[in-house]
C-alpha cells in the first residue's frame, strides 16, 4: 500500500514487518562503535593521565580567599635584591609553592589573582575557585579548561610536561571586563638550568611550552 | 496525502494544490507562531551579524559593553525565540493535518501564543536595554533585572502549555477516528518532542522562579552549581526538542518531495523512542569540567546511558536519506550508487535546504558533538570558541536550515500565497549552509587554539598581564567571522522571500507548485524506462554516507585523545 511519512500508516501489522540488511548492518556498526566510545572514555579513567573529574569541597568565599592569601604571603618569591616578585599594571604576586604543595587560584573580576610558578614533572594540587561570579579558567597554548564556581573547590593534581611561560585566559562570561583577564604561569626546570628570567620570561634550556 | 471522511467538514479547508485537509484554528495559529518567530530571527540575526562583526579582529565594530549586550541578545532570540515559535507552529500544523484532526482548545493556544509573545518581548527588551547583560545562560551570581526572568518564565510557561495541546489534540484524534491504522510518522516525532517538551519546560520553572526571587532579594543563597545542573537540564533539552522536530521536518520533507516513507517504521520509531528516553540525559555535556561531580555520575549521562541517544541519530541519519534513496530507485533513478541523490531537485530550496542540513549537522554538529562529550576530550574545548562553533554546526545548519526549507513549502501551504523572490530562495539554502558551515569550522579550529568564548577582545589590549594570540588564530577568526556574514545575507534573503510570501497575494491554485519532476518521469527521460535495478542491498548510496560519516568520526575522535595524551597530567 502506498503512504509516506505523512500518512497513517493504513495496516496494523508495520510492527512486525522484518527489518532490511541495510539497516541491519547499520545498527549493527553504530552501536559497535557507541560502545568502543563508552569503553574507551571509561578505560582512560584508569589509565589515561588527564581526567578532570577531581573532587570538590564546598567552601566559603572568605575561607577560600583566606587560603589564598596565606598561600602568598609564604610563598610570593624574591628577586634578586629582596623586593616581592609581581607583574603587570596591577602587581600581580608571583607565587612558587612547593612542589607537591597547594595551589590556591582564587579568581575574582576581572584578575587573576597570583602567576604561579612551577617545577617541570612535579605534580601540585590546585584549588581552582571564584570570589565572585563563574569564571572560566583556560591554560594556553595547551587549551586546558576548567569550570570555576563560587562556592566550590575544585581540587585537581596538575602535572606540568613542558616549560615556559603559559597564559590563563578567562573564557566564561563574568561581566563587562571579562576580556581584560588575562594571566600568566611559569613552568621551570630548575634541576636543568631552566628558570625565571626576572624579565617575564624564562631562560636556559630547552623551553617547551611557550606561548 | 490522506483522504478520510472529515468529522466535522466546516473546521476545515482543503488545500487545492495538496488535498490536504487544513483545520482553519490550527492554521491561523501555524501561521502566526511561525511569522512571530521569523520576526525574533531577524532580530536576533542582526545582533548576529553586529557580534560576527566585532569579533572580526580587523572590523571590531561594537564597543564591549554593547557587544555583550548583542551576544545575550543574539543568543536567546535564535536560540529560544526563533527556534520554538517556530516548533510550535509547525507542530500545530502536524498533530492535525496529517491527520484530520481538528486543532484542541484553540482558545487555550492563543492565550499561550501571547504568554510567549510577551515573555519573548519583556526579556529581549531587557537585554537590549542593558538590563539583563548575563548572556542567554544567565549563570548566577551575575545577576539581571527581576523583569528579564519574569520574560522567560512567561515565555517557558507560555511553550508549555502548547505541549498539552498537542497530546490532546493527538488523542482526540484517535476517540474520534479521524484517521485509520497508526497515526503517522510525522506525528510521531511530534508526540516525542511534545513529551521532551514537558520536562524541559518544567525545569524552566524549577530553576527560572528561585532565580527570580533571588534576583528581587528574596532569597539570598543561591547555589551557582545548582543552576548550572537544574539550568542545562532547561537549555540543553530545548535544543533536543529542536533536533526532535528538526528530524520530524527531514521525514517530511523526504515524504513530500519524493513519496518516502521509513525503510522499516519500527526501526524509525524506536530511533524517537530512544531519544525520548536518552536524550535529557546529554545536559550533562555542559557540566563535565565542573567541580562536584563523580567520574560515574558523568559517564552515565554523558554517555547517553550507553549512547542510545547517539544510536538514535545514526539511525535516523540512515533512514532519512535511505527513504529518499528507496523511494526514488523504485521509480527508476536506480543507477550506481548515487543516481537517486544527483537527480534529485537540487534547484529547489526544500530540497537543497533539507539535504544540506542533513549533511552537516551530521558532519559538522553530530561528529563534533559526540566527540566533545566524551568526558575527557571536553576540557580541552570547554568555553573554547569551538562550542559555538560546534552548536552553529547543530543549530544553524541543522536545525535553522531545515526551518528554511520546510518554511518554503510550508508558509505557501498555509497562507495560500506564492512563494515570493524565488530566485532569493533558492540562493538562501546555499548561502546559508556554506556560510554557516565555515563559520561553525573555522570557530572550531580557532577553539582547538584557545580562543575563548563570549569575548570581547582576543588581543587583551587593555589587560594588566597582555598577550596576543598568533596571526594564524586572528585569521582563523576572520575566515570564521567571513562566514557568518555570508550566512548571515543567506539568513537575510530567506527573510525577505518569506516575510514577502506572507505578505503576498492569495491565490485560487498554485500557490504550492510540484516541488520536483517525477523521479519516474526522469527516469523514463534518461533510460527510457523506469524499471528497477535493485539488487541486494536497498539503500547502498545511503549506507557508503553513513560510513562516511563514521569514518570521520572515529579519524577526529582518536585524534582528540591523541592531542590530550600529549598535555598536563591532570587527575
Amino acid at each position: 500500500m502506498s503512504y509516506t511519512s505523512m500518512d497513517p500508516i493504513p495496516h496494523r501489522h508495520w510492527w512486525r514487518l522484518p527489518v532490511g540488511p541495510d539497516e541491519k548492518i547499520w545498527i549493527a556498526v553504530a552501536y559497535a562503535w557507541c560502545l568502543v566510545m563508552l569503553v574507551w572514555m571509561v578505560g582512560w579513567f584508569f589509565v589515561g593521565n588527564q581526567n578532570q573529574a577531581g573532587e570538590a569541597f564546598k567552601v566559603t568565599l572568605d575561607g577560600f580567599s583566606n587560603k589564598s592569601d596565606q598561600m602568598i604571603d609564604q610563598y610570593q618569591l624574591k628577586d634578586a635584591s629582596g623586593n616581592l616578585m609581581a607583574e603587570g599594571e596591577t602587581d600581580v604576586p608571583v607565587v612558587q609553592v612547593p612542589a607537591g604543595g597547594n595551589v590556591y587560584i582564587a579568581a575574582h573580576q576581572f584578575e587573576w589573582p597570583i602567576i604561579p610558578v612551577l617545577e617541570l614533572g612535579k605534580t601540585y594540587v590546585f584549588h581552582i575557585s571564584s570570589l565572585d561570579v563563574d569564571h572560566g579558567f583556560s591554560l594556553l597554548p595547551i587549551v586546558l579548561n576548567l569550570q570555576l564556581i563560587p562556592g566550590y573547590d575544585y581540587v585537581l593534581r596538575f602535572t606540568p610536561n613542558k616549560t615556559g611561560v603559559y597564559r590563563i585566559t578567562c573564557n566564561e562570561y563574568c561581566g563587562l571586563g571579562h576580556h581584560l583577564m588575562a594571566g600568566k604561569l611559569y613552568v621551570i626546570d630548575t634541576a636543568h638550568g631552566v628558570v625565571l628570567d626576572g624579565k617575564g620570561g624564562v631562560k636556559g634550556g630547552e623551553i617547551g611550552g611557550a606561548i | 496525502m490522506a483522504t478520510a471522511i472529515l468529522r466535522n467538514p466546516q473546521d476545515f479547508i482543503t488545500c487545492p494544490d495538496t488535498g490536504q485537509n487544513l483545520n482553519k484554528p490550527a492554521i491561523s495559529l501555524a501561521k502566526a507562531n511561525i511569522f512571530t518567530a521569523i520576526v525574533f530571527l531577524l532580530a536576533g540575526g542582526a545582533l548576529g551579524l553586529l557580534v560576527a562583526l566585532t569579533r572580526w579582529p580587523a572590523i571590531h565594530i561594537l564597543p564591549s559593553e554593547l557587544f555583550y549586550i548583542a551576544l545575550t541578545g543574539h543568543g536567546a532570540a535564535v536560540l529560544l525565540f526563533w527556534c520554538h515559535f517556530f516548533e510550535v507552529g509547525v507542530a500545530y500544523y502536524f498533530v492535525t493535518s496529517p491527520i484530520n484532526a481538528r486543532l484542541a482548545t484553540p482558545k487555550i493556544a492563543w492565550f499561550s501564543f501571547w504568554l510567549m509573545l510577551i515573555g519573548a518581548a519583556m526579556a529581549t527588551v531587557m537585554v537590549l536595554i542593558g538590563q539583563a547583560t548575563v548572556m542567554f545562560s544567565a549563570y548566577p551570581p551575575l545577576k539581571a533585572h527581576p523583569l528579564f526572568y519574569v520574560g522567560v518564565i512567561l515565555f517557558a510557561v507560555g511553550a508549555l502549555i502548547p505541549m498539552f495541546i498537542i497530546i490532546a489534540t493527538l488523542i482526540k484524534a484517535k476517540n474520534e477516528r479521524t484517521y485509520t491504522g497508526s497515526m503517522p510518522l510525522a506525528s510521531f516525532g511530534i508526540l516525542i518532542y511534545a513529551i521532551i517538551a514537558i520536562f524541559t519546560w518544567v525545569m524552566g520553572a524549577v530553576i527560572m522562579i528561585p532565580t527570580l526571587l533571588w534576583s528581587m532579594g528574596l532569597i539570598h543563597n543561591m547555589d551557582a552549581q545548582m543552576y548550572r545542573v537544574v539550568f542545562w537540564a532547561l537549555a540543553h533539552s530545548t535544543q533536543q526538542m529542536n533536533i526532535v522536530v528538526h528530524i520530524t521536518i527531514w521525514y517530511t520533507l523526504a515524504a513530500v518531495l519524493f513519496g518516502a516513507r521509513p525503510l522499516n517504521e519500527k526501526v524509525s520509531r524506536m530511533a524517537f523512542v530512544l531519544y525520548l528516553f536518552a536524550l535529557q540525559l546529554g545536559s550533562v555535556h555542559h557540566l563535565l569540567s565542573d567541580p562536584g561531580s563523580s567520574f560515574a555520575w558523568r559517564t552515565f549521562n554523558t554517555s547517553y546511558a550507553g549512547y542510545l541517544a547517539v544510536l538514535g541519530s545514526l539511525i535516523h541519519g540512515l533512514t532519512v536519506p535511505g527513504g529518499i534513496e528507496l523511494a526514488q530507485r523504485r521509480r527508476g533513478l536506480s543507477h550506481g550508487l548515487f543516481e537517486w541523490l544527483r537527480k534529485a531537485p537540487w534547484a529547489n530550496p526544500v530540497f537543497s535546504g533539507f539535504f544540506l542540513s542533513l549533511v552537516l549537522f551530521g558532519f559538522l554538529g553530530g561528529i563534533t558533538g559526540v566527540t566533545m562529550s566524551n568526558q575527557q576530550i571536553n576540557m580541552i574545548i570547554h568555553n573554547t570558541v569551538y562550542v559555538p562553533g560546534h552548536f552553529h554546526g547543530t543549530v544553524a545548519t541543522g536545525t535553522t536550515l531545515a526551518f528554511f526549507a520546510f518554511s518554503y513549502w510550508i508558509v505557501p501551504l498555509l497562507t495560500r500565497h506564492k512563494l515570493a523572490f524565488p530566485g532569493l530562495a533558492r540562493m538562501s539554502t546555499y548561502l546559508f549552509g556554506l556560510g554557516m558551515g565555515t563559520f561553525a569550522v573555522f570557530f572550531m579550529a580557532a577553539g582547538h587554539l584557545g580562543v575563548p568564548r563570549r569575548h570581547w577582545d582576543i588581543t587583551y589590549a587593555d589587560a594588566s598581564l597582555p598577550f596576543q594570540f598568533s596571526a594564524t588564530v586572528q585569521m582563523l577568526v576572520t575566515v570564521a567571522e567571513i562566514g557568518a556574514v555570508i550566512g548571515g545575507t543567506g539568513a537575510l534573503f530567506y527573510l525577505i522571500s518569506i516575510l514577502g510570501t506572507f505578505m503576498g497575494k492569495t491565490v485560487e491554485k498554485g500557490a504550492l507548485p510540484p516541488l520536483a519532476e517525477p523521479a519516474g518521469v526522469v527516469a523514463a527521460r534518461l533510460h527510457g524506462g523506469t524499471e528497477p535495478h535493485i539488487k541486494g542491498l536497498e539503500v547502498p548510496g545511503s549506507l557508503v554516507l553513513c560510513l562516511t560519516l563514521l569514518t570521520f568520526l572515529i579519524i577526529y575522535y582518536f585524534a582528540q585523545y591523541k592531542y590530550l595524551a600529549t598535555i598536563w597530567g591532570i587527575r
